[in-house]
């Protein structure tokens, strides 16, 4: 027998790593996948293809060539960011516009920060909002759902219901009710959007799962979805609506318009930049609601998630302040 | 009237009353001081190391200030020469100090101290050092990782991977400690630098029984005494199996080293023995080897061991 | 609630290898070597000489202070020696050596297998009869028993709590001692009842153990005041803080100990050596250890008497695995891993677990990743991440304020860590240097 290894307590590890965590996650997004891949066609996958391909290499190579360390593309969080960046994107977004945002993704929302564990923001929101300011007119074109029929590039466009519902309430015209689309084919995901975002009940669906699997916690989701609902039946209440748009049926409108169902569930939670203690969580989820309700209820963009995501991903620093419950702690 | 012209005045204007709001409130918020502190900090090393016991040289500089006499006020980076300037701001007697430098009181090379078990934990020699005994049977020696390494902000102490010992830079070393408090088995000493910077040390911190002490290590003190008994100026004390030289006593005659059976007193920075017996050639082996006790390779970097590794 | 409250981990239970194995008495030694530190407290001190004959159960070293314990002679025979051994973590510790010659015990000694009820005793005697066995607890900690069942003045205890947990993985000497000597364990439970004039007790056991819970209900149902509370299986159940959680609801405050809601808890194997020293007059010289691992050729329960080689017990379990990487004194969560085999059994150690070497080592750290499953894992509610940081970074007066000495050492944070790093081992560093800074300031 070799000699014997000794190193301190504990001898037994739960398996658990971070590739795990990552895949689990992008096998929650397959569902979403699938109803986009119907939804919008080609563009989808070719979209995803060189947002992952690009994202991953310019890890690979800052890390080896910048940074000179050994690259860790290996736990798979540089494929979840680029598939998440896709999921953020029009699926007929020119090519060499996804590859800019996979660069401003990975090398300055996470790599300029020290790689995974680092960044203070989330990398693909960085991404995203990065081309939502620069290529505003590429980043707000999005083509009708017609299928697999959808053409890459010459793809039909169209309004959003987000862009109808902003048309509604802030300017106050009702006439613009005929272009909101019917719920189910909200929930369902056959409206115009970032492809990512359509599918509503694809997306309940993989954050679920992520909530079985202990990937994420409850408390990020229902405080975001939670806020939301809360501010659109308020909106509702005050009398804010036309004629013809129930509270209820605009607060469910609301939940699966957008990019919210996406961001409540996949790009909130993301570990490295959302708080650490259950409390934490919950106010960050509800800054999260409050403030994309403002941006699109008063703001000048129709979608307002990814923006407030980036600011609580500011405050996360001092809301991991608060700490979680201690043992034997009695309340003040 | 034109807007330039409004413009600049509006500025012109708002800065003037920020430039006044400012002089006052810096007037009034000012913090009297004893301008002798600044001086004084000018010429201390800012290295802020904390060897003098102060917080930062900047504190040291107020201490020096208010106190009467610079005694007990040393700043070990600096030394003499620095101490000398502080002395002649200040108007006080300067203190000569006797310079120090760090040693590793072990020489349990991988060579002369077996391995007895793998560590699988952080390489940290504290976190080792709780776990137990190390990955030799040694309970008393170096453990290896570089906790003292990473502690030193001079760059004057590097491992040495053949020996798995860590060697300490005699030109880089300020004394200032930080090597000292890191080593969780306190086997690093800050002695006297000694004349011609020689200096003549018990390489070994082993309190074990002699038998148990050889078992781990052949270049342990066994306590046999054999040195105590050299020494013609008590400079030796034997206690717990284990032997100490008191370095102000020391006057570096090299007796100790010569009787020592297992070459655990290491005479450092002294030219090598003229081969005044004929057996021994080796130019740095400056024991007597007993012909049953097999004389550790290790030791022939010995001389220059604590020396400069640049 | 059906366990604590806070925190908590599930690791594989692994008790599959020596679950259910009966018992058995490991044969005497030739040689044994009785260490004078088996507790928390002070050393114990001799009270032979070289050259005395002893008998089993014969006192060979007092107890150091009040917080100590009493030794007794596990064998009979001639002292050899008063010396130290080095054990199984290379530390050099006092022992005394005894060569063994027969086994003849010391007459008031019942060593016989029967049940005994009987036996009027007023909690003093009880006290006193557990202090003079040198019973300490045996569920790791070895606290002296004793000295829990005298609450300082001010705080009264109202409910025992026996810990039939066994929430380590792998071990499995507790469940089958309930199981063979659940009679015993009941009566043990009394006498602490009446040592400490209370009228409930609760014997906590986790519901991997159906057939123990089933016994122990059977058994405690005759008893007014006892009852049998199955716990829903989480790692570290077993521990005192989070057990009192579990059975009563209450938490005991930071810095407090379990006295402060009421609480004593103790060990079955512990109870278990109250029945024998109180009612048979049988010191406390033996004890169960599991003998286990993957590749054991004969993974079970021993009964050993302390002073007898480990290699000796190890032998009956089949030897040592070829491919043995660790070999765990205890448990895989807080077990310490062996540098050698070569130490006698004592009080302190509960099984041993051998490690296949495929297993042994461990992943390569990454980067942390801010998922906050160790703040979710930590029993106390602390924040590992942070504390492991801070302990990096030296930064003790913030590792204080972050209640770093709450922590249990459980390990349920390393476990979680997807990136694998090694939170435990800088969070124990750290505590111990916080420790040593309050202990100085506080002699101040």
């Amino acid at each position: 027998m070799n000699k014997l290894i000794v190193s301190p307590a504990p001898h037994a590890h739960s398996g658990d790593s971070v590739r795990r965590n990552m895949l689990l996650v992008i096998l929650a997004l397959v569902p979403a996948y699938a109803v986009s891949m119907a939804a919008f066609g080609w563009g989808v996958l070719i979209t995803t293809a060189i947002s992952i391909a690009a994202c991953v290499g310019f890890e690979w190579l800052i890390a080896k060539y910048l940074l000179k360390q050994q690259p860790t593309i290996g736990d798979c969080s540089a494929i979840l960011t680029g598939l998440l960046l896709a999921f953020n994107l029009p699926s007929n977004l020119p090519w060499w516009i996804v590859i800019i945002g996979a660069f401003v993704a990975i090398a300055i929302g996470k790599m300029s920060f020290g790689g995974l564990g680092q960044n203070l923001f989330n990398p693909a929101l960085v991404g995203r909002v990065f081309l939502l300011i620069s290529f505003p007119v590429q980043m707000t074109t999005w083509p009708r759902p017609l299928g697999f029929y959808t053409k890459y590039l010459d793809a039909i466009t169209g309004a959003t219901p987000l862009a109808a519902m902003k048309q509604i309430v802030k300017g106050g015209d009702a006439s613009a009710l005929d272009k909101l689309p019917d719920l189910w084919d909200a929930c369902i995901g056959l409206i115009g959007g970032s492809f990512g975002e359509v599918c509503a009940l694809a997306l309940i669906f993989g954050g679920l799962l992520l909530i079985v699997t202990r990937v994420i916690t409850w408390h990020i989701p229902v405080s975001v979805l939670a806020t939301a609902a809360l501010f659109a039946v308020v909106t509702g209440w005050c009398g804010a609506l036309p004629e013809g748009l129930g509270t209820g049926e605009y607060m469910l409108m609301t939940l699966c318009t957008g990019g919210l169902m996406l961001g409540a569930f996949f790009m909130a939670t993301d570990y490295v930049t959302s708080p650490m203690s259950p409390w934490g969580k919950i106010i960050f989820g509800i800054g999260i609601g409050f403030i994309a309700m403002v941006i699109r209820t008063w703001g000048a963009y129709p979608e307002g998630v990814s923006f407030a995501i980036l600011i609580m991903n500011a405050c996360v620093p001092l809301l991991n302040k608060i700490r979680p419950k201690r043992f034997g702690e009695k309340k003040k | 009237m034109n807007i330039v012209l409004i413009a600049l005045l509006v500025l012109g204007a708002t800065g003037l009353t920020a430039a006044v709001l400012l002089f006052v409130i810096a007037q009034k918020f000012k913090v009297e001081e004893d301008p002798r502190i600044d001086e004084v900090t000018e010429v201390l090393p800012g290295a802020n190391c904390g060897g003098c016991g102060f917080a930062g040289c900047r504190a040291l500089a107020e201490a020096c200030v208010k106190a009467d006499s610079l005694e007990g006020l040393l700043c070990p980076v600096g030394g003499s020469e620095t101490m000398a300037k502080v002395a002649s701001i200040l108007g006080m007697e300067s203190v000569a100090a006797e310079p120090m430098v760090a040693v590793v009181r072990c020489n349990g090379t991988c060579e002369a101290r077996p391995r007895t078990s793998e560590f699988n934990g952080s390489r940290s020699c504290q976190i080792m050092h709780s776990c137990y005994v190390g990955e030799t049977a040694c309970p008393f020696g170096c453990l290896g990782c570089g906790d003292c390494v990473a502690a030193c902000q001079f760059d004057a102490l590097h491992m040495n991977p053949e020996t798995g010992l860590p060697e300490v830079d005699e030109d880089k070393c300020t004394s200032c400690g930080k090597c000292v408090k890191a080593c969780p088995r306190q086997l690093i000493e800050l002695r006297k630098k000694g004349p011609k910077n020689r200096r003549i040390v018990v390489l070994c911190r082993n309190k074990d029984k002699g038998a148990a002490t050889r078992k781990a290590c052949l270049n342990g003190c066994i306590g046999c005494g054999k040195c105590m008994k050299e020494c013609n100026f008590e400079a030796i004390t034997v206690e717990n199996n284990l032997a100490y030289i008191d370095f102000n006593k020391c006057r570096l005659c090299r007796k100790c080293e010569a009787a020592c059976p297992t070459g655990a007193i290491h005479a450092i920075n002294f030219p090598p023995r003229k081969p005044a017996e004929p057996k021994e050639e080796a130019p740095a082996t400056p024991k007597p080897a007993e012909p049953t006790v097999p004389t550790t390779p290790a030791p022939s970097v010995e001389p220059k061991k604590e020396e400069a590794n640049v | 609630m059906s366990t604590f409250r806070i925190g908590g981990v599930h690791p594989q239970d692994n008790k599959q290898y020596s679950a259910h194995q009966t018992i058995v008495d490991c044969p005497l030694p030739q040689k044994a070597i009785i260490p004078l530190v088996q507790h928390i407290g002070a050393p114990a001190q001799p009270v032979v000489e070289k050259g005395d004959k002893v008998r089993v159960g014969q006192l060979i070293a007092k107890a150091g202070g009040f917080v100590s314990a009493n030794i007794h002679s596990p064998f009979s025979g001639t002292i050899s020696k008063i010396d130290t051994t080095v054990d199984g973590w290379g530390a050099r510790v006092p022992a005394i050596f005894i060569d063994v010659e027969g086994d003849l015990w010391l007459d008031e000694i019942d060593k016989s297998d029967n049940l005994v009820r009987e036996g009027i005793l007023e909690p003093k005697e009880i006290i006193d009869r557990i202090a003079a066995a040198g019973i300490v607890g045996l569920g790791g900690a070895c606290f002296p028993t004793h000295v829990k069942l005298m609450p300082p003045p001010g705080k009264k205890a109202k409910v025992l709590i026996v810990n039939g947990v066994e929430c380590e993985p792998y071990l499995t000497c507790d469940h089958q001692l309930m199981l063979e000597k659940g009679e015993e364990i009941i009566i043990g439970i009394q006498l602490l009842m009446r040592a400490l004039n209370i009228q409930r007790a609760i014997i906590g056991i986790e519901k991997n153990k159906p057939d123990a819970i089933a016994h122990m209900q059977k058994l405690a149902s005759r008893v007014l005041g006892m009852s049998v509370m199955p716990l829903n299986l989480k790692y570290p159940q077993g521990g005192e803080k989070q057990l009192i959680d579990a059975c009563i609801g209450r938490q005991v405050p930071s810095g407090a100990l379990p006295i402060e809601v009421g609480a004593v808890v103790d060990n079955v194997a512990t109870v278990y050596a109250v029945y024998e020293a109180v009612l048979k007059r049988k010191p406390l010289i033996s004890r169960v250890m599991t003998i286990t691992g993957k590749d054991v050729a004969k993974p079970g329960n021993y009964r050993v008497r302390f002073g007898t080689p480990l290699t000796d017990v190890v032998a009956l379990a089949g030897g040592v695995p070829e491919n043995t990487g660790k070999i765990i004194g205890g448990g895989p969560m807080m077990g310490r891993a062996m540098n050698s085999l070569d130490m006698p059994a004592n009080k302190r150690v509960s099984g041993l677990l051998f490690m296949p070497e495929d297993e042994s080592r461990r992943i390569e750290p990454e980067n942390c990743i801010r998922c906050a499953k160790c703040v979710g894992a930590c029993p106390m509610g602390l924040e590992p991440y942070l504390l492991a940081r801070q302990a990096e970074l030296q930064q003790w007066d913030g590792m204080e304020a972050h209640n770093i000495m709450d922590c249990i050492e459980c390990g349920c944070c390393t476990f979680t860590c997807p990136s694998h790093r090694p939170l435990l081992d800088y969070v124990r560093m750290g505590k111990a240097k916080v420790g040593g800074i309050i202990r100085a300031r506080s002699a101040k």
